[in-house]
């Protein structure tokens, strides 16, 4: 054994050559920086194009404002719900057994496989004043489509994956031996969720928010189909951005665009720290499991 | 506070994991649920702390029916198998959690919160880890912290799921020797599953044997070792030999040794004909080298390991069936035992057990 691995190079069988190692790392890096890095940076020379008043003049524009308003109303509205909607979720996949559990979970999938233009359309079908529902609606004075209702409508079903995906395979590592513990130690319902659920899912939680605004804010597909573009009314950033970009406002269009950029990379920084945080709470579990056996 | 387990019967799908248990515990008892996996114990376990609720029957705390009262009101301590302690809170604050989720006219001041969680984490030696998180202990100490903050609740029955089944032997001897000391000091009523019969016989003053959700045998240690019931209780209690033989005309037919019945532990009707096992403790057995006008039977040793406080040997016996024998060193001696010896068994007396298939 000895003589033959004297004879041998030292790298372990089962490492590439380093050519294809420094080939695969090159193209990574480089489809980073060309679809990335590049355009990223063509944001923000493009916004401070006309200097750093007109840039804030863009942004302080009414029609912008209004556009900024509603966005982060629409977030606001979303997230909560749709971070409820993840805990149930979640809790009922991880906690009981009940029939139509595995379709659930198929169904929770759905706005990730359907294109957003078509739930948007799917609304507008709905809800539109010619649909029967929307017609009744609009016959009581409440508008859906084509007014701030439809756009949060849309936004929750792009949406409403994405705080349940993360907090699902949470919820089943972490277990209900503890919930149980609280019990026996007297804890009501209340007090068990708040003093040791929401402890232990608490950055899985989080990582799932910050996906979720970030996304809220950003959609652009459903929320076209559904918004009919009024100006300083049903024009959410991303679609406010097309109109001026559109009017060949270009300098005007990156300066808003450059703010859901920013969005962009403080989503980043956070799902990274937050990514951080989600793992040690899994890793910890897996010790605990390990000690156990 | 006692127990009354009345006809309790729980079933998980087709699965009867606990099939018409009826079991009284006395008020300061040491109860000990022992039993292979899958026989029902936890489940039996998790009906007293209301953690479970049984298809039919009922439970009496104190001669009163529990079933109406919830689990957080039913003043029962539960210690999980893994512990369950709360990852994101420190030893202290684990121990203070059931005082703090009082209704806040009962909730002690903060004052004497802290006061009662180093009493007991005095009690249980770890006052000096209070501020550490369970994942920064050993397996030992997370149980002992487990049993603090059960015990903080003052609980009238401690329920403890397979107390000491994560821990390693060593840890385990000692844990199980301190409980026992504990339960001398604050006479708690208190019911323990275990897989573990060493366990069951050293820490309990009564074993109920489970099996596939029945209970087998109730008794001290001494009754259920000496005086099993039955074949389960004797296989399922320490290391046994396990014979196939046929019962004809009121004897045992080990080959073509016969053993009279009369000399057995029997639940056979010695008028029936037909198959038995027969089992026998290897310590029950001896080694001779001639028959001797007693009960003997012709084997032949295979194996010899003298290492431990017996000398180990295998024999197989003249039809068919390995036997492990225990004897002393002083024996071995004078046996001069080899592989390959022909050598005879003989019982000693008393201590065969028929059963009947």
């Amino acid at each position: 054994m000895a003589s033959q691995s004297e004879g041998t190079p030292k790298r372990p069988g089962t490492a590439d050559p380093p050519a294809v190692r420094i080939a695969l790392i090159t193209i990574a890096l480089a489809f980073v920086a060309l679809f990335i890095f590049i355009p990223v940076i063509a944001v923000f020379t493009e916004a401070l194009r006309n200097g750093l008043g007109a840039y804030f003049a863009a942004i302080a524009d009414p029609e912008a404002r209004a556009a900024i308003r509603l966005t982060l109303m629409t977030a606001a509205i979303a997230v909560p719900l749709n971070v409820t909607f993840g805990i149930a979720a979640s809790w009922a996949i991880a906690r009981f057994d009940f029939p139509g559990k595995q379709t659930l979970l198929t169904l929770i999938d759905i706005p990730f496989s359907v294109s957003p233009v078509i739930a948007g359309m799917l609304f507008v079908l709905l809800l539109g004043v010619r649909a029967p529902l929307g017609g009744w609606l609009a016959d009581h004075g409440i508008r859906i489509i084509f007014a701030e209702p439809g756009i949060v409508l849309a936004t929750i079903f792009v949406t409403f994956p994405l705080a349940a995906r993360e907090l699902i395979p949470i919820m089943q590592s972490v277990g209900s031996e503890e919930e149980e513990a609280a019990i026996v130690l007297g804890a009501g319902g209340w007090q068990m969720f708040f003093r040791v659920t929401v402890p232990n899912i608490k950055w899985g939680l989080l990582y799932g928010l910050v996906l979720c605004n970030a996304r809220a804010m950003g959609e652009f597909g459903a929320v076209s189909v559904v918004s009919g573009h009024i100006r300083g009314h049903t024009n959410t950033m991303p679609l406010y951005v097309e109109i001026l970009y559109n009017d060949f406002q270009f300098a005007a269009a990156f300066a808003v665009s450059s703010l859901l950029t920013l969005l962009a990379i403080a989503t980043l920084a956070a799902k990274y720290y937050l990514g951080r945080r989600v793992i040690p709470v899994k890793q910890e579990q897996d010790d605990l499991a390990k000690v156990a056996a | 506070m006692s127990i009354d387990l009345r006809n309790i019967s729980k079933r998980f799908g087709d699965f009867v994991a606990v099939d018409n248990i009826n079991l009284r515990i006395e008020t300061g008892e040491l109860v000990a649920l022992l039993g292979l996996s899958g026989s029902g114990k936890t489940t039996l376990l998790r009906i007293i702390a209301g953690l479970e609720t049984p298809d039919t029957g009922e439970v009496l705390f104190h001669g009163e029916d529990a079933s109406a009262v919830s689990v957080r009101k039913r003043k029962v301590g539960f210690v999980f198998q893994h512990y369950a302690l709360f990852r994101h809170m420190t030893v202290f604050e684990n121990v203070a959690f059931g005082m703090r989720v009082l209704p806040r006219r009962e909730r002690p001041a903060e004052a004497e919160v802290a006061r009662r969680v180093h009493e007991l984490l005095k009690l249980v030696q770890l006052d000096f880890l209070a501020d550490r998180y369970p994942s920064q202990l050993s397996g030992g100490q997370r149980q002992r912290v487990a049993l603090a903050r059960t015990l903080a609740v003052e609980p009238k029955v401690l329920l403890l799921d397979e107390p000491f089944g994560a821990l390693d032997a060593k840890v385990r001897q000692e844990l199980r020797r301190w409980l026992r000391r504990l339960h001398d000091e604050i006479k708690i009523t208190s019911v323990f599953v275990t897989h573990d019969q060493e366990e069951a016989l050293e820490l309990a003053n009564r074993i109920v044997v489970m099996n596939q959700g029945r209970i087998e045998q109730i008794g001290s240690a001494e009754e259920v070792y000496h005086h099993p019931a039955n074949a389960f209780v004797y296989n399922f209690l320490g290391n046994v030999n396990l014979f196939h033989g046929r019962i004809e005309n009121g004897r045992v037919f080990l080959g073509d040794t016969a053993v009279e019945l009369e000399n057995t532990h029997t639940h056979a009707h010695p008028d029936e004909n037909g198959k038995a096992v027969l089992y026998v403790r290897p310590h029950l057995l001896e080694i001779v080298l001639k028959p001797n006008g007693k009960q003997t039977f012709p084997a032949t040793v295979k194996s010899i390991n003298p290492a431990g406080p017996q000398v180990k040997v295998e024999l197989v016996a003249e039809w068919g069936d390995m036997v492990q024998v225990e004897i002393s060193h002083e024996r071995y001696e004078v046996l001069r035992l080899e592989n390959g010896a022909h050598v005879f068994l003989q019982p000693k007396e008393q201590k065969l057990f028929v059963y009947q298939i």
